[in-house]
């Protein structure tokens, strides 16, 4: 077991390299930045010179790339286009996101698996009918509609919630929000929940525990739910980034200035530092996350070994 | 690297029948281990060698789920392909004029913001909208499930690598992708957006195909067939694929409406279906900023996106029973 | 000086809650009329000659006063902190600064405070992106040169003749100097943001009717009446709070909710239903916005006789009436000429200017293309970036007014460019298919300003080169003439060449939009769309 927890750690350095180097070029073919910076009317020459030495782009890729390397390694991560370390950035961005994607996860795990084990026993039933509808509605309508909608609803006509969320973004304004984020991945969880248990439930091992009168509740909790969970589980996992990097739209509807707004932002100007920053982190994210989820298997399914 | 030891200890039971329909989803649990005197499907008769998948798809026949779902799945596909079978109309045609207005003879859905009739752009717009979500979807769960498969099952070097690759492809934020490498694309087709979704959709489907076979071939039937001396290809296949399957098909059923709606979002990034394109997708999200006074021009792409994608989770659903044995 | 400022704040905070504890008893402890509104993360740091776009130039409008200020109503230029500025040749100007004026740390705004100023924000090694508007200023060239190194850190032409006194000298004659120093770039500054950058970068400090109080980037800026602000147009109000918001829709929705008090630019979707919404509560005014289409003149395509005709039938291919009543809902108004209505008709603005060529005319149109040989290559393509403003809508309005009155559905489409940034730079290289989205928003309310950076040989924004020997001649004469009325005749006749040869196609003049909470009173926009701040009463 330890064995193999360092030698997933020492894999995160050639993903960490990659990715950063991946990205960083991809930001880089975009083209030149001050364009943007400038406005509607061009910089003149000189300006636009100048503006590319500050931000060192007037250096060949390469060698941007290994400048921008060896400052992270000191802990600095560059500065943004309105003159702000990208570490503030971070520092204001990823708490947010942090609280918001935790909230829309709880909402998944929840939600999801309970409303996945209640249709996957009841399926065909008007339960699980409905269920269904809510998620064909989830998918077809887009975030921004449902967002606006219950935003106008909650926010406004019925006042129960602030429309959008204040700077500090304390855990109870997030609950909306983080209910739209989720809502997407919620029908994934529904379903793949209903169709493990639905799958699972004429398994041998769960006629066993019936039979030998373990009362329902445990036989579905202990028994079914938990050799369930593997693709429930690995869902989640994979979702982690995806709602910690692209709520770009919920957090533009409920005004959250998280790391998906700023990542956006820093994308559409071409901010190299920026986005190649907070992608960094989110691939450590990723890295932690998926590594998590390789060990829950073994903690699910005891059978499944890592040496 | 990710060693998943296969775990031959002795002491446990070798329960599955193995071969073709007598699967089992082995327990976990050794209280569990003791053979069921009520299988149902104990009863079926050993002398007859068909294979699973012929077995399903004579369920799948007489399924009636599965024939309504692939009796619109045919409809979508005719008119995708003949969209003025059923609607004559120029969708290219608008007048601003009528922006917004609400169904009158002739126009059964109303207009939408440009003035354009709605019923004809949501006939019109099946075409590049099921093209993306059939092939995209396909692409993805093709590449996804067959790497995540062999990773899973062969688990070592293959199973490190190939999930490093995804680790670094989840990292790159699907808008960046879309404006780096749609950008540069001149072509007017829907191909450069499926594979766009397909090289960004993969890791999904592969991190979820994985984590089932590994769970998967831990099961008593995959030892036994092993036992027996299968191959590899054949446990997989035979084995491992059917059971592993059912978690592949239902993130794969919903993603097919998440892909036709993310063309959508590539298209208002400037970098999708290059205008006039008509899709469902663009239907939506031009109507979207509207919906408080004119929330019919998004209801019927809508709803067009909402039946598609209920038609394949019913598709879906019907393929994994007849997949699975436990049913019968 | 620490000290001292510590006191006078304390007097002004004392000052200013003094008399308002006395009249406002109900209000609530959070400091009686602040208002909050709307508010953009700024893209630049917040220098005045370094802030290009309007959410840093709505703070640098209420902590800063220059020379001149333009009439929030009017958009004249009025005297400000300038007593008076004398020339004769209109070259050399003799600039007497008013006595009494102080930054809102008690230094006093002198001569010098904007001779200092100037040259910092001249000075290429400042990187000041607003560096070309002191262009005119003689020595220019050697603080900022096209390339190489400067050779020079002051302006030659910027001389202190006293303390309130300084002259500026030009490169060429330009007879509406004066009335251009109302732009945020002129303001004076203090020693402390020579001295104390980052200080004051964090936490600005100037000599408007507000000071900044807290700065949170990214989120909000707090700022406080100043009590002893020396000016006439005092805040009428305790102070304004700044939100940031990332997208109009939620800054509306809050104003609806009443977590917000003011919201500026109310989003598309939610003009129908704003006057009812809002009880009225909604402000709609000229701003000095032209939208319009550029053409690439430097494809030969489009510069021969026969694509003058074409543009001239593409512009009476586009119904403008239709679409700015439709789509936008009558926050934007038909362009019948290159200007604003916000310059007035004394300032140069000439409504119908343009004529015919600007009137919907499908039958016309179609004659006029087919005269002038057809669309170059068969089809335009209308290039405009995807990522801000939802120009998507009105270009697929436009191109579908032009497919109409053409007969062909096929004959325009809409090009869209993923980024801003991109967009500039396809634009910089001269790689435009065809004619692209081309906005102009006033730097100030000069026609001057509407004609020559865009339409001058060579000029800053003129994106499209185009380049015409007699409206660059028209423009040389006009800056040289004296007499303002003349100045603009000219310019006038300047712009019928442009007319004629329809160098671009005016779209539509844009307003600035509001929606308001119940507590304010008195909310106007001036015409940069900026709301007037200080004039806005509470309660």
């Amino acid at each position: 077991m330890a064995r193999y927890l360092v030698r997933r750690l020492l894999q995160m350095i050639p993903v960490f390299v990659g990715a950063t180097l991946l990205i960083f070029l991809m930001v880089n073919v975009m083209g030149d930045p001050v364009a943007g910076l400038c406005g509607e009317r061009a910089c003149d020459s000189a300006t636009a010179a100048q503006l590319e030495r500050e931000f060192g782009l007037d250096k060949p890729v390469w060698q941007q790339y290994a400048t921008y390397m060896a400052n992270v390694f000191t802990g600095d991560f560059g500065t943004a286009f309105n003159g702000q370390p990208v570490t503030e950035l971070m520092a204001t961005a990823f708490p947010v996101t942090i609280r918001l994607t935790l909230v829309a996860i709880v909402f998944e795990i929840v939600i999801g698996i309970a409303l996945g084990v209640v249709t996957g026993l009841r399926r065909g039933r008007p339960v699980d009918t409905a269920v269904l509808l809510g998620t064909l509605v989830v998918i077809s309508v887009p975030t921004f509609v449902t967002g606006l909608l219950l935003q106008l609803l909650l926010g406004v006509k019925w006042g129960w919630v602030r429309p959008s969320v204040s700077p500090q973004a304390p855990l109870d304004e997030l609950i909306l929000p983080g209910l739209v984020l989720a809502s997407v991945s919620l029908a994934y969880v529904t379903r793949l929940t209903r169709t493990s248990i639905a799958e699972n439930r004429r398994a041998d091992y769960v006629r066993t525990a019936v039979a030998k009168g373990l009362p329902r509740r445990r036989v579905v909790v202990r028994h079914l739910l938990r050799n369930s969970l593997i693709p429930v589980v690995t869902f989640i996992g994979t979702d982690i980034g995806a709602l910690m990097g692209g709520a770009i739209v919920t957090e533009r509807i409920f005004n959250i200035h998280g790391v998906g707004y700023q990542l956006y932002q820093g994308i559409l100007r071409q901010n190299t530092q920026t986005v190649v920053g907070f992608v960094t982190v989110l691939v450590l994210v990723f890295l932690v996350a998926n590594l998590l989820v390789d060990l829950l298997y073994a903690v699910l399914d005891p059978r499944i070994r890592y040496a | 690297m990710p060693d998943q030891q296969q775990p031959y200890e002795p002491e446990r039971a070798v329960a599955g029948t193995g071969m073709g329909g007598g699967m089992d989803l082995a327990a976990s649990e050794a209280a569990t281990l003791e053979p069921d005197p009520e299988r149902p499907d104990g009863a079926r008769p050993q002398d007859r060698p068909r294979s699973l998948w012929s077995d399903a798809w004579r369920d799948l026949r007489r399924n009636p789920v599965f024939l309504v779902s692939a009796l619109v799945i045919c409809f979508l596909v005719l008119i995708a392909i003949w969209p003025s079978l059923i609607a004559p109309g120029n969708p290219l045609s608008c007048d601003l004029a009528r922006a917004q207005d609400g169904p009158s003879p002739g126009h059964p859905f109303g207009f939408d913001g440009q003035g354009c009739d709605v019923y004809t752009r949501t006939v019109h717009g099946a075409r590049a909208s099921v093209t993306v979500g059939v092939c995209a979807t396909l692409g993805v769960a093709v590449l996804g499930s067959v790497l995540g498969a062999l990773a899973g099952f062969f688990g070592g070097g293959w199973d490190a690598v190939l999930s490093r690759i995804t680790d670094v492809f989840f990292a790159i934020p699907v808008v960046l992708g879309g404006l780096v490498l749609l950008s540069v694309v001149t072509s007017n087709t829907v191909w450069p957006v499926v594979g766009f979704i397909v090289l960004l959709g993969w890791p999904q489907i592969y991190r979820i195909a994985r984590g089932s076979v590994i769970t998967a071939k831990q099961h008593d039937y995959v030892q036994a067939a092993r036992a027996l001396g299968a191959s590899d290809a054949r446990i997989l296949l035979r084995h491992i694929a059917p059971n592993a399957v059912a978690p592949v098909i239902v993130v794969a059923t919903i993603a097919l409406g998440t892909y036709i709606s993310l063309e959508a979002t590539l298209s208002y990034l400037g970098v999708g279906l290059k205008p006039p394109s008509v899709s469902w997708g663009i239907e939506i999200s031009a109507a979207s900023p509207y919906v408080r006074n004119a929330p019919h021009a998004l209801l019927w792409p809508a709803g067009a996106l909402a039946v598609t994608v209920l038609a394949f989770i019913m598709l879906g659903d019907a393929v994994r029973d007849a997949l699975d044995p436990k049913l019968r | 000086m620490r000290g001292r400022t510590r006191v006078q704040w304390a007097l002004a905070v004392a000052v200013a809650v003094l008399p308002l504890a006395a009249c406002t008893s109900g209000a609530g402890a959070a400091g009686g009329s602040v208002l909050s509104s709307s508010w953009g993360d700024p893209q630049n740091p917040l220098e005045p000659s370094n802030t290009n776009e309007v959410q840093g130039g709505k703070v640098l409008d209420m902590i800063f006063r220059g020379l001149k200020r333009y009439n929030p109503r009017t958009g004249r230029a009025e005297n400000m902190l300038a007593e008076r500025i004398d020339t004769t040749d209109s070259r050399t100007y003799h600039v007497t600064v008013k006595d009494g004026w102080t930054f809102s740390n008690g230094e006093p705004v002198t001569a010098r405070s904007f001779v200092d100023a100037w040259n910092y924000g001249a000075s290429l090694r400042n990187n000041q992106k607003n560096a070309y508007f002191f262009g005119y200023i003689e020595g220019y060239d050697k603080v900022h040169p096209d390339s190489g190194k400067q050779t020079a850190d002051t302006l030659s032409g910027l001389k202190v003749t006293g303390p309130r006194t300084f002259t500026v000298t030009l490169g060429q004659k330009f007879s509406t100097f004066p009335d251009t120093l109302g732009y945020a770039a002129f303001a004076p500054l203090p020693r402390a943001f020579f001295t104390h950058h980052k200080a004051w970068l964090d936490k600005p400090i100037g000599n408007g009717p507000y000071t900044v109080e807290s700065y949170t980037k990214g989120a909000q800026m707090y700022l406080k009446k100043w009590a002893g602000y020396p000016g006439p147009d005092k805040a009428r109000n305790d102070g304004v709070t700044l939100m940031v918001y990332t997208d109009s829709n939620t800054a509306y929705t809050d104003v609806l909710a009443g977590n917000l008090d003011l919201a500026d630019d109310i989003p598309a979707g939610q003009l129908k239903n704003v006057s009812s919404d809002l009880d009225g509560r909604y402000i709609n005014t000229p701003a000095g916005i032209l939208q319009t289409l550029a053409f690439p003149f430097y494809d030969k395509a489009w510069n021969t006789e026969g694509a003058r005709k074409v543009r001239t039938g593409l512009s009476m291919a586009i119904n403008r009436a239709q679409i700015t009543k439709t789509l936008f809902r009558n926050t934007r108004t038909p362009a019948t000429d290159w200007t604003s209505p916000v310059l007035g008709e004394d300032g140069g603005y000439q409504a119908g200017l343009c004529g015919a060529a600007c009137e919907y005319r499908p039958a016309e149109a179609k004659k006029l293309v087919q005269e002038g040989g057809g669309l170059p290559g068969g089809q335009v393509r209308i290039t405009y970036n995807a990522d801000t403003g939802s120009h998507k809508e009105w270009v697929d309005a436009v191109c579908n007014s032009i497919n109409n009155a053409l007969g062909d559905d096929r004959a325009c489409v809409g090009n869209p460019v993923g980024t801003f940034a991109d967009f500039r730079n396809q634009i910089s290289q001269h790689k435009m298919p065809g004619p692209f989205r081309a906005g102009w928003q006033m730097d100030y309310p000069l026609i001057q300003n509407f004609l020559q950076p865009l339409y001058y040989t060579d000029a800053s924004s003129n994106d499209g080169k185009w380049s015409n020997k007699q409206f660059d001649a028209l423009v040389d004469r006009a800056n040289a003439e004296t007499g303002q009325k003349a100045a603009i005749g000219l310019f006038q006749q300047a712009e019928k060449v442009v007319r004629d040869n329809m160098a671009a196609i005016p779209l539509w003049y844009q307003n600035g939009s509001a929606g308001y909470s119940e507590r304010l009173r008195n909310v106007a926009l001036n015409p940069f769309s900026v709301p007037v701040y200080n004039e806005i009463e509470v309660g």
